[in-house]
């Protein structure tokens, strides 16, 4: 946090006053489309301690690597930082050699970078200087290449850019695996040693971890004389969420350390939306956080439509579009929540009971998904310029969950009911079950405290930053789609522990209801209106950068997405993006998850990591 | 033991009296031995990706799993018989999933739910991805979708239940777990510079020769090109046109020269009839090939195919006749 009163107020003013005092290492990005600042390397760790101290850019949202092999053959870093008192954000960027690529940590200054930087050098084989702990993160110690360079082919590499030619160029259909020796997805470099497996991870992963006895314990008469212990929780694990691996270092029953270990689950999603044309990329964002999908969407048909509003061919939503964005994102974070509780209390060991009364009212607001979209978990529904059809008239519904009874309903009957009765009643309902309960206070309160300095420090977004005391909300923040006309408040509490995380779980569900009755009458009032323009399928993009950022139920995700190709491309706008990176909130809150474990018992950690509401669909990507 | 339950285990060899029936069935071992297995399945505690929510959906209160006596989802592969491999296998997912399978005691089931599990599905081509989960475990039910509907899991599994229903266990060929001796794990892959399955290892070999000798290794050569004979006949050529209007690649010509030679040894060595004059002639002269083969082409595969619509009419009115 900022003691001195900061004078400079926008972007430009910031940018003017770092040029200032830093002539020689500061300049500006004058590449068509681009923005921001582009500063030394040798001055990068300089410059981000005058932003955050002096200029109040106190938070770093997002850290990405891009590799412009073709274009000018130098790799960048890019950084996004933010005000936690709201604002457009400050893009800057280090750029360095391909060869040799190495840039300073920004750790130090912001300890959020710390994962970021680790997929980077994992994927792109970018060195941070000064990084206490540069591991891979996402692959496996030992791995051959960074994949994400664009001179990295993958063992099922067909073209540079979908779509692909015909796979039935001849008469018969050409699959990846029957071109693969192996008949697999993997390809071996030439200089294989079977005698020899590199895959030291573990090795690596239990050296820093402070095994054997405690030195400085011996001399202590008080204590007990026990060994450290290491155990393993994950990646098969009932309770962390899917594929996620946590690594401790028990004293006896308390924390001494934890690690976590990621990308079991990482599907490559990056990679595969550089191939992928910019509306290709459109379904594979509902699996990123597959239990929100529709907000997914919102997030990156934003960050398209600001490269669109550059000049393409393109009419941007209409109000109806707006207004149905919104409904689904609302109804989408109310569907987080639910489950996000429910399997909080799983992870307080009150097994699966709770989490069916959670999820119970989900399945109508799923119904309604797949009346709408096609499907109940990935709707693919969003596009740039619009949502990619109305309403329906009448949905099939269920009717009473207790015999599964579907019945047909008029869509606007079906809403009414479902926000101004069904939802808060269930919200209600939770509370009252859950919220006074002597053992839920008991384990809660004063568990995994995140302070309001950390949690920024940290990057944290979403319910676990609010819940610190942060009341930094993006819709509020650096509002986005119809939010600015809405009335709402930013839920915030400042306890920064367990019981919090879950009271503003519940906040914001009731918050999303007030949202959701005012979309009501907006929703009657716009009826009829088209709601997507003139059909576009594979828009050529204008070049340039863009970030486009929404609130999703877990926190900021954001979306930076650069649009740029060698030749033709260059000029007329590509069809593929040349970047498409994800800023994943559940990824990112994980950064803090060590730190607030620190000191607890063995069975909070649990609870601790089911607080923080990661989905590894997001978080390994 | 309800009343519709102990009817379902009555053998149709043993008939047992009508006012026995709600208290007393004949059956055979296997089939009592399936009815038990298949009516208390648990699946192993385990979601890998999107998959695994719409599996707790399913668990959940709306499609209730209990029905079917698999609600009780084991934390332990131990206790475990069925793996429902619920979303995307990554390369550093697979080495503990294939432990997790050896550590399932017998009989063991796997179904791969989702198009992921199934063959990769949207990510197949990723760096990081196993194209579907039956390259290392034996998939037993496969469940498309992406992902599936709870209605379509439950149909997997209830597919599942019909399987086991047919296992005997006096067929020991039937399934592996109903033989002598323990069945052998399945190899845990390796992770190096890419995940190696210890079951290749010859064929890594093979290629890891081949790449230090300098030759192209890691890719397999495409099947040849079958040529395939055109489905309409032609419209007749202009007689204008040049014969090299009609481009023939030199390596499909060749193929098809061979072809003929060979048919034709093939009439000699039967005993029939010399080949005709032409296909020897075309055999013999490699060069000339291109330019003989071109009316070949177009014009033998096309004939015997050719819709004679007179000779079809002259059927059609016999088989009336007939009538």
């Amino acid at each position: 946090m900022v003691d001195k009163p900061i004078t400079t107020t926008t972007t430009a003013d910031t940018i003017a006053a770092l040029k200032e005092k830093f002539p020689d290492a500061v300049s500006d990005d004058t590449r068509q489309g681009y923005s921001g600042v582009v500063i030394d390397k040798n001055k990068l760790v300089e410059v981000a301690t005058a932003l955050r101290d002096e200029l109040g850019y106190d938070y770093l949202s997002s850290v990405t690597g891009v590799d412009y092999l073709g274009i000018s053959d130098h790799m960048e870093v890019v950084y996004h930082a933010y005000r936690t008192s709201g604002g457009p954000a400050l893009v800057f960027k280090a750029q360095t050699d391909r060869n040799e690529s190495e840039i300073p940590s920004l750790t130090s200054v912001y300890p959020g970078a710390d994962f970021q930087e680790r997929e980077i050098w994992d994927l792109y084989g970018i060195r941070f200087n000064g990084h206490p702990n540069l591991k891979r993160i996402l692959l496996w110690e030992g791995f051959d290449g960074h994949p994400m360079r664009k001179d990295w082919k993958e063992a099922y590499y067909e073209e540079e850019h979908k779509p692909f030619g015909s796979r039935w160029p001849a008469g018969y259909v050409h699959r990846s695996e029957e071109r693969n020796a192996y008949g697999h997805n993997v390809k071996y470099p030439a200089d294989l040693d079977l005698s020899r497996l590199n895959d030291t991870s573990e090795e690596s992963l239990y050296s820093g971890m402070g095994l054997g006895v405690d030195v400085e314990r011996l001399d202590d008469e008080t204590k007990l004389k026990t060994d450290r212990l290491i155990v393993n929780l994950g990646p098969h694990h009932p309770s962390t969420h899917g594929v996620f691996r946590m690594v401790v270092t028990l004293d006896g029953e308390t924390i001494e350390m934890l690690e976590p270990v990621m990308g079991y689950l990482h599907r490559n999603h990056e990679q595969i939306g550089e191939r992928n044309t910019f509306l290709h990329n459109m379904p594979f964002t509902d699996r990123l956080d597959y239990i929100s999908g529709m907000s997914n969407n919102l997030g990156y048909a934003l960050a398209v439509e600001q490269l669109l509003a550059r000049g393409a061919r393109w009419q941007p939503p209409s109000y109806r579009a707006e207004v149905i964005r919104v409904l689904m994102v609302e109804l989408t974070r109310i569907v987080n929540h639910y489950w996000a509780i429910g399997f909080f209390l799983n992870d307080l060991g009150a097994f699966f009971t709770p989490a069916l009364y959670a999820i119970a009212e989900r399945e109508k607001i799923l119904d309604f998904f797949e009346a709408t979209a096609g499907s109940r978990m990935m709707p693919n529904y969003m596009r740039f310029g619009g949502v990619f059809k109305d309403l329906p008239e009448r949905i099939r519904g269920v009717a009473n969950l207790l015999n599964d009874q579907v019945r047909d309903f008029n869509t606007m009957d079906y809403l009414t009911e479902l926000i101004n009765d069904r939802l808060p009643r269930s919200i209600d309902e939770l509370d009252r079950l859950i919220t006074e309960s002597e053992i839920i206070k008991t384990r809660c309160i004063g568990v995994g405290y995140l302070p309001a300095e950390m949690a920024v420090a940290y990057s944290c977004a979403g319910p676990l930053l609010r819940a610190s005391g942060v009341p930094y909300d993006v819709r509020r923040a650096d509002p986005y789609s119809i939010y600015p006309e809405l009335d709402f408040d930013v839920a915030v509490r400042y306890n920064g522990d367990l019981y919090d995380r879950y009271l503003i779980r519940l906040d914001e569900m009731r918050e999303s209801i007030r949202i959701l009755k005012q979309i009501l009458p907006r929703l009657e009032a716009t009826q009829g209106q088209s709601v997507f323009g003139p059909s576009q399928h594979t828009p050529r993009v204008p070049v340039g950068e863009s970030y486009g950022r929404v609130e999703n139920p877990k926190g900021e995700l954001g979306y930076y997405v650069v649009s740029n190709g060698i030749g033709e491309e260059a000029t007329k706008g590509p069809q593929n993006p040349w970047r498409y990176h994800v800023r994943a909130p559940s990824f990112i809150n994980l950064t803090a998850l060590g730190a607030m474990c620190k000191g607890h018992k063995v069975a909070d950690v649990v609870a601790i990591l089911g607080s923080i509401d990661i989905v590894l669909g997001e978080t390994d990507r | 033991m309800s009343e519709l339950q102990l009817r379902d285990l009555h053998s149709t060899e043993f008939p047992v009296p009508g006012e026995l029936q709600d208290n007393l069935a004949i059956t055979s071992l296997s089939k009592i031995y399936n009815w038990a297995r298949r009516e208390s399945m648990w699946p192993l505690l385990f979601g890998l990706a999107c998959c695994a929510i719409e599996m707790i959906a399913t668990a959940a209160s709306r499609y209730d799993l209990s029905r079917f006596g698999m609600e009780v989802m084991r934390g332990s592969p131990r206790q475990s018989d069925l793996m429902i491999v619920s979303g995307t296998v990554t390369k550093k997912m697979v080495v503990p999933i294939v432990r997790l399978y050896n550590q399932m005691p017998e009989p063991k089931y796997v179904m791969a739910m989702g198009a992921c599990a199934s063959g990769g599905g949207p990510f197949k081509e990723g760096y990081n991805v196993v194209s579907g989960i039956d390259k290392y475990l034996p998939v037993d039910v496969y469940v498309p979708g992406c992902p599936p509907t709870p209605q379509s899991l439950l149909y997997g599994l209830i597919s599942l239940q019909k399987k086991i229903d047919g296992q005997s266990l006096a067929n020991m060929d039937d399934v592996p777990w109903y033989g002598v001796a323990p069945s052998e794990p399945t190899p845990i892959p390796v992770l190096g510079p890419d995940i190696i399955d210890p079951r290749q290892m010859d064929l890594i070999r093979q290629q890891a020769e081949r790449a230090a000798a300098g030759l192209p290794y890691g890719v397999r050569e495409l099947p040849k090109v079958i040529p395939v004979a055109p489905k309409k006949p032609s419209a007749p050529k202009p007689a204008a046109a040049p014969a090299a209007a009609v481009e023939v690649d030199p390596a499909k010509a060749e193929r098809l020269a061979k072809r003929e030679a060979a048919l034709a040894r093939k009439r000699v060595a039967e005993g029939g009839a010399p080949a005709p004059e032409e296909a020897s002639e075309e055999a013999a002269v490699p060069a000339q090939v291109p330019a003989a083969a071109a009316p070949a082409t177009s014009v033998e595969p096309t004939a015997p195919g050719k819709f004679d619509k007179a000779a079809m009419l002259e059927k059609i009115r016999a088989r009336k006749a007939n009538k």
